[in-house]
């Protein structure tokens, strides 16, 4: 084990990762946002959300048991709560302690 | 009015909590498992900042990969960011001093909470933001030290406590839907990634995504100005 080589690769990792983060802000930077980008900002969250959920269901294996039953009654779960009592913290709790137990019986 | 803001910011951090420490808890256990100790981990969460690129760092730190390899991978893994900086550009105007480490420390979950306006005024929606993000790191950078310390062993099962962060973005798409009634970007950002995920697999399906959702979001600009 290399220290310094360590170190290095940490902070690469680290630099890359602040300039993706500051990349939008250096290059809009204090000018007026144009139309197009205020667009994307508008629109982009929605989009962005939809994909975050799909990226953590991505390791759900549908040729194998159970084919993802445990994520998605969870997920239907949070829906459900969530549309039925608008409290962020119920329906994050009770999907997730839904998901622990299917996760054991499945 | 501070004081309430910031207990706002606390309770909404809470799913994040709970998320994160298991999260950090798991990446500081098989960081160590990989002989690089406490510090490492420490240091790894406080400038990294990024959950899912530090566990593909454990992979490179133990696999020795290039500096140039370890680089393009940061890109790849983390280029969603870039979206999220877009997106929080006209939010995150006027923030000031507080504004560098609010863009440094904007992770998934943390957009997750400060990318819908809850506040009326620019100031009290900065203080929120930032104390959201601030918590958030404090969470991460505790849950991965605490990993690395106790290691594996943790008194009970926790398989499966991880579902909590899924379970905030599916709370987060449920509200942004019923607060609007557009629902094309939602529905596009939905179908490219399934799309997406059947066609490139579940390691490379981000990038592949995000150039879609950017491409439908642009043609239909038009139409979705129009419906509002």
């Amino acid at each position: 084990m290399n220290n310094a080589y360590a170190l290095s690769a940490i902070l690469v990792m680290a630099a890359v990762t602040a300039l993706l983060r500051f990349f939008p802000f250096l290059v809009m930077g204090n000018k007026k946002t144009p139309a197009y980008v205020e667009y994307l900002g508008k629109v982009l969250p929605y989009a962005v959300m939809a994909m975050l959920v799909v990226y953590c269901l991505r390791e759900i294996d549908f040729t194998h048991m159970p084919f993802g039953l445990c994520e998605f009654v969870s997920v239907l779960l949070v829906i459900g709560v969530h549309v039925w009592k608008r409290n962020t913290l119920l329906s994050i709790v009770i999907g997730t302690i839904c998901y622990m137990v299917l996760i054991r019986i499945v | 009015m501070k004081g309430k803001i910031l207990k706002r910011a606390f309770i909404d951090t809470l799913p994040v909590l709970s998320g994160y420490m298991v999260l950090g808890i798991g990446f500081g256990i098989v960081l160590e498992r990989n002989g690089y100790g406490v510090m490492w981990a420490f240091l790894m969460s406080l400038l990294i900042y990024a959950g899912s690129m530090q566990y593909a760092g454990i992979e490179l730190l133990a696999g020795a990969a290039s500096l140039p390899a370890v680089a393009l991978t940061t890109l790849m893994v983390n280029a969603r960011h870039l979206f999220y900086g877009i997106s929080m550009i006209d939010k995150y105007k006027g923030a000031g001093a507080k504004k560098p480490y609010m863009i440094f420390a904007l992770t998934d979950e943390t957009y997750s909470l400060v990318c819908y306006t809850k506040y009326e005024t620019e100031k009290e929606r900065h203080f929120y933001s930032f104390w959201v993000s601030l918590f958030d790191q404090c969470y991460w950078v505790t849950g991965s030290v605490l990993g690395s310390v106790i290691g594996s062993a943790l008194p009970f099962d926790t398989a499966g406590i991880e579902f909590s962060m899924t379970a905030l973005f599916v709370t987060v798409f449920v509200e942004q839907w019923i607060s609007t009634k557009n629902h094309i970007s939602a529905v596009c950002g939905l179908l490219a990634s399934v799309v997406c995920l059947a066609i490139f697999g579940k390691d490379s399906f981000l990038i592949p995504s995000m150039i879609a959702i950017l491409v439908i979001l642009t043609l239909i600009r038009k139409k979705v100005a129009c419906d509002e």
